[in-house]
């Protein structure tokens, strides 16, 4: 085992609220409040003491104007003292696997101990802005003199000024969303529709079916809505939305593919949905570790990031991070016991895989997402690297399993991967 | 520098910078040897013509002047010494208000009775926005009233209608509040309140006068700036002062004569009836009684109910099993009170999350009502959580259960706990009938095992039992009596027997009641007679309030410990039976639509099997019973229930609502006088049966005359 500047980083525990379709049961809490509860709990569920933690890393892709720095709110819960830093990052879709990455690298250099970090989406609870002239004119009647002036400046608005901008997930350098990407990726590729649609199923069997044996619920902890009443969204929530247990290939079949009407493969059956959801991770250095009493579930051993031309095939990174993260492991691909992949697209999995193979290397579907993926079980941007690492470390620990990978592909043509292992 | 302990003073840029500061005291107090030094530093300020304006603060970091010295009050013996004394007040504050130069004082800390009676005489007050700055004129809930022209002063700056709202009701208001009401001139950070307030004076000393709105403004002058108006305002308050003490405490009905005497006929007048009603009040024996209980519930704050208490142990987590009505009281008042981290249990998730909203209420309710901040709210919201697993226990200090009043149940949930949790945890048991020891049997650590018994609803009822078993260990005395008190609770400790002292003496009350309602007295005439006897609700509201199952099961118990005397009422088991519970039920004696009480149902004197036909005469009702509940509490002393009849008072008063103006059971049967209370109980014996009969503890005291406070 490598171990980097004589320091071992361990996976202590990990959970995170359930993941719902946006819009859905977790609309009223804001993104701040899911942070907040999910690193709470993570709290209570390891016994540990606030007091422990020296730092505290979440990511978040779309935050609220509000709370700018969610973390630093999640390092100022009462459990915690006033005195622990916290930043929040964004590196789109992976930006929890990047919080745990700085957080290895945090303790690798013997900044830190113990780190809490964690990823947050809420996507029922987004900015939504004024026309860029409607700003203008409200900036440039603040500054106003006189009562006069300012009225004169705010007779200037228009109601098409009045229309909100939502922001929209499509890349600022080529202006194709995330999921013509995903059409394009499945066309260069020849991805076909069937066999996107029987990865979608085989993501919701496989949820559903990590749901029903418990491994799934073992992570999430029960988020309570803050009145109870005969309302809808007052009943406690235990579970992920958006996992099927009813459909089936002939029902996919049937959806019109969103992103071309015409030639497109891509629906919303096979894709991720938006999501809100928060999850947290417990990293500390192994004697840490070992000093307050925990037994690590797992090791980071290794992680890297890569990234391609936005303009090429937008999630395709992944072909690219995950050779270098098992050259930094010492390891090969053979040497997986347990690998997650993060799934924003049927489409993007299948051209991961696709790629992966291309390397020569041999690909065996059973490892590969064992409780489903990210199109069954949801997708809050900033909170999915973080399940991903307690998924890959519970099912490693479960399968006892020496070396795990787990996968993120993200926005701007980026890819992160991690390799775990076990002892 | 200036003679005396308490004052002390020096010059900055023509400013006197006056200190309060009374040694080896925690708070400053306003004393005869104070009033000296008081009287002497501002002759010399008077004539040192280098001072030309005053700057007055405490030097206390966390109090401005407390009040009068009580003690100095209680030596009291006759009406003209104590108008003596009030007058003497006025003078001096007369004397400041007239000072011939201007007076700023700068408020930081509890501002209080005579503390703000000195402040009003000054010429401008500036306040420290800070929690612990409280102002306020707590005098009748001592029995007496604001002495020191506090009943001119404050009507005269704030207007009658707002000085009342303070005067009448002995009210302390934060000083955000005192701000908006006028009573202060300025609200400033703490930091700053020095310079500010020596600016003011400054500033004064230069010819400046703050200038005051009309207190209310324009509608302020319709209802009291003017005679019709106020006299419409004083009737109203009189009406309103009348309602809620029933004329059984006279401090509120004087201190509104005081403050309407001296708008009528002058500040001069206003005074001297002030002085007047003050010495008729500190001699009666309302005020009396309310000194005692002041006194005894300090004493209570400082003891731990053991000899030679330990230290109790740091709580800063809480566990709280059973997320019912009781759970989350405890829970959401752990919180908002002690601001600990509260971890819930219950046995599922719905469950959880209705203990959690509900515990949640008592925070959003204290955000409602402006107690604390949005910020606050949202830190102390943060404390709360639950499951329906033992996640989080392994890390509290303090585990209080709450669950179903059954000894297997709660056995099974200490055995629980005991595996969750760290070995030197406390394991409270909520239970208001069960012996600890028994619950305790099933402990693998009985010594870390105490009874913490509250109230309902916990967040309003200001008692707690607390119960050790004979194997309980100190120190965990020490830390539920100390946990209770950070939860805003009066604490006594108690024996362990069964209804340990509260139940004890109020199973026979209601039983009482029980069985006058079968000989035929009205429901709500034995509710009203109660409350005219002085307690806030009647027994029978009181057993709609508790409910019925609850009462159900503490009499079976107390039957069952006790025997005969406590037979349980055979009409009380229909309404049981036929789902009247009570509050929480809807429908119990009293009708309840919507969580407001209605009237008494009429179809509830079938299911009793009774019908009102008059009963006995009022006087036999109220002295039934009282008397059955005194003879229960002396029983109850004689068998060392409680540790001392203040204990049982205070337990009585704030448990549930024995009049305090009578001063609890216990010094009530001392004024009504053993031999009597005998003789009667001896009469009731005979008429009505052997649950009247004298205890051995009261045939003692009227054969040695002997009381349950012999110095009183």
């Amino acid at each position: 085992m490598p171990v980097a500047n004589g320091r071992r980083v361990a996976v202590i525990a990990g959970c995170r609220t359930p993941f719902c379709r946006s819009g859905t049961v977790l609309k009223d809490a804001r993104a701040v409040d899911l942070a907040r509860f999910v690193a709470r709990e993570l709290l209570e569920r390891t016994n540990l003491d606030g007091a422990d933690v020296n730092a505290v890393i979440f990511g978040q892709v779309v935050p609220s104007a509000l709370v700018p720095n969610v973390a630093r709110e999640v390092s100022l819960l009462p459990q915690f003292p006033k005195e622990i830093p916290a930043y929040s990052l964004n590196r789109a879709c992976a930006s929890s696997g990047q919080a745990v990455a700085n957080a290895y690298d945090e303790i690798v250099l013997g900044d830190a101990e113990v780190v809490l970090a964690g990823g947050v989406e809420s996507l029922s609870d987004i900015p939504i802005l004024a026309s860029r002239r409607l700003a203008d004119i409200l900036v440039e009647a603040s500054k106003a003199k006189s009562f006069g002036a300012r009225l004169r400046t705010l007779s200037r608005i228009r109601p098409r000024d009045l229309v909100p901008v939502s922001p929209a997930i499509a890349e600022p350098s080529t202006g194709e969303t995330m999921g013509q990407s995903a059409e394009k990726m499945a066309k260069e590729n020849h991805i076909s529709r069937a066999a996107q649609d029987r990865w979608a199923l085989r993501s919701h069997e496989l949820a559903a079916r990590g749901t029903d044996d418990g491994r799934i619920p073992a992570e999430i902890v029960p988020w309570f809505p803050p009145r109870v009443g005969g309302r809808a969204g007052d009943a406690v929530v235990t579970q992920d939305n958006g996992i099927r247990r009813d459909t089936s290939l002939e029902q996919m079949a049937k959806l019109k593919p969103v992103f071309d009407r015409r030639y497109g493969s891509v629906t919303a059956a096979n894709s991720s949905p938006l999501t809100d959801g928060a999850s947290a991770v417990l990293l500390m250095r192994d004697s840490a570790a070992r000093a307050l009493g925990y037994t690590p579930l797992a090791y980071v051993r290794a992680y890297a990031v890569a990234a391609v031309d936005p303009g090429w095939q937008l999630l395709q990174a992944p072909i690219f991070a995950v050779p270098k993260a098992l050259e930094r492991a010492g390891i090969e691909w053979k040497d997986l016991g347990v690998i997650e992949v993060h799934e924003a697209f049927a489409a993007q999995v299948l051209s991961n895989l696709q790629g992966w193979a291309a390397l020569g290397w041999d690909i065996n579907e059973d490892i590969i997402n064992v409780m489903g993926g990210s199109i069954a079980i949801g997708h809050p941007f900033g909170a999915t690297g973080t399940r991903l690492v307690t998924t890959l470390a519970s099912e490693m620990a479960r399968r006892d399993v020496q070396f795990g990978l787990l996968s993120i592909c993200a926005q701007g043509g980026m890819g992160l991967a991690m390799v775990l292992e076990r002892r | 520098m200036a003679p005396g302990a308490a004052l002390t003073w020096e010059l900055a840029d023509g400013v006197a910078v006056v200190t309060f500061d009374l040694k080896g005291e925690p708070v400053n107090k306003i004393s005869a040897a104070v009033k000296q030094d008081l009287l002497a530093t501002f002759e010399a300020l008077e004539h040192d013509t280098a001072v030309r304006a005053v700057a007055f603060f405490s030097g206390k970091p966390e109090n401005f002047i407390a009040g009068a010295d009580i003690e100095e009050f209680v030596r009291l013996t006759t009406a003209a010494e104590a108008e003596r004394l009030s007058a003497e007040g006025q003078e001096m504050l007369g004397r400041v208000a007239r000072f011939p130069k201007p007076i700023a004082v700068g408020i930081h800390g509890a501002c209080l009775g005579g503390g703000l009676e000195f402040a009003l005489a000054c010429g401008y007050r500036v306040a420290s926005d800070h929690p612990r700055t409280q102002l306020g004129l707590p005098e009748v809930q001592l029995g007496i009233l604001p002495g020191a022209g506090g009943c001119q002063r404050l009507p005269r700056l704030i207007g009658a209608r707002a000085a009342l709202d303070i005067i009448l009701a002995g009210k302390v208001e934060n000083a955000r509040k005192a701000f908006r009401l006028g009573i202060v001139d300025e609200l400033v950070h703490p930091a700053i309140l020095k310079d500010v307030t020596i600016a003011a004076a400054q500033r004064m000393a230069g010819g400046w006068r703050p200038r005051r709105k009309r207190p209310g403004g324009f509608r302020g002058w319709l209802l009291d700036g003017n005679p019709l108006g106020r006299r419409l305002v004083f009737r109203a308050a009189r009406k309103q002062v009348l309602a809620q003490t029933r004329g059984n405490y006279p401090a509120p009905l004087a201190a509104l004569e005081a403050v309407e005497h001296g708008l009528t006929h002058g500040m001069a007048e206003g005074l001297k009836r002030e002085a007047q009603l003050f010495g008729q009040l500190a001699v009666t024996d309302v005020s009396r009684k309310l000194v005692q209980i002041f006194f005894a519930t300090t004493a209570l704050k400082k003891d731990f109910g053991i000899a030679n208490p330990p230290p109790p142990a740091v709580v800063s987590r809480l566990g709280v099993v059973g997320a019912g009505f009781m759970g989350s009281g405890i829970a959401g008042t752990a919180i908002a009170q002690a601001g600990v981290d509260v971890r819930m249990k219950d046995a599922d998730l719905p469950r959880v999350a209705k203990g959690l909203a509900a515990a949640r209420e008592i925070l959003d309710d204290r955000l409602k009502r402006r107690r604390i901040t949005p910020y606050e709210h949202a830190r102390l919201v943060a404390l709360l959580s639950g499951s329906d697993h033992y996640t989080g226990f392994g890390r509290a200090e303090l585990v209080i259960e709450a669950v179903f009043e059954d000894l297997q149940v709660k056995q099974q949930v200490l055995r629980e706990v005991e595996t969750a949790t760290a070995r030197d945890a406390v394991f409270a048991s909520n239970t208001s009938t069960i012996p600890i020891h028994r619950i305790a049997e099933a402990a693998s650590r009985p010594e870390q095992v105490v009874g913490m018994h509250f109230f309902s609803p916990v967040a309003r009822m200001p008692l707690l039992e607390v119960i050790p078993s004979a194997r309980t260990a100190a120190p965990v005395v020490s830390t539920a009596v100390g946990f209770g008190r950070r939860m805003g609770k009066t604490a006594i400790v108690v024996k362990d027997s069964p209804g340990f002292w509260i139940n004890r003496i109020l199973t026979p009350y209601m039983n009482e009641a029980g069985y006058l309602l079968v000989e035929g007295v009205a429901i709500e005439e034995i509710d009203r007679l109660m409350v005219e006897f002085g307690f806030p609700v009647g027994p029978i509201t009181l057993m709609d309030e508790v409910g019925m199952d609850v009462g159900e099961k503490v009499v079976g118990v107390m039957y069952e410990a006790f025997g005969e005397r406590f037979a349980p009422v055979p009409a009380f088991a229909g309404m049981v039976k036929s789902g009247r519970l009570g509050r929480k039920a809807g429908k119990g004696f009293y009708k309840y639509a919507g969580g407001k009480k209605g009237s008494v149902d009429p179809a509830v004197y079938e299911v009793i099997g009774a019908h009102p036909n008059g009963g006995p005469r009022p006087a036999e009702i109220i002295q039934r019973l009282v008397l059955v509940m005194l003879n229960e509490a002396a029983r109850g002393v004689g068998e060392g229930i409680v540790r001392t009849p203040r204990d049982g008072d205070i337990g009585a008063i704030f448990g549930f609502g024995f009049p305090s103006f009578r001063g609890g059971p216990l010094r009530h049967a001392d004024d009504l006088g053993a031999a009597r209370i005998v003789s009667e109980l001896e009469r009731l014996a005979e008429r009505y049966g052997a649950r009247f009969a004298p205890s051995d503890v009261l045939r003692d005291q009227a054969h040695h005359n002997a009381k349950f406070y012999p110095n009183a």
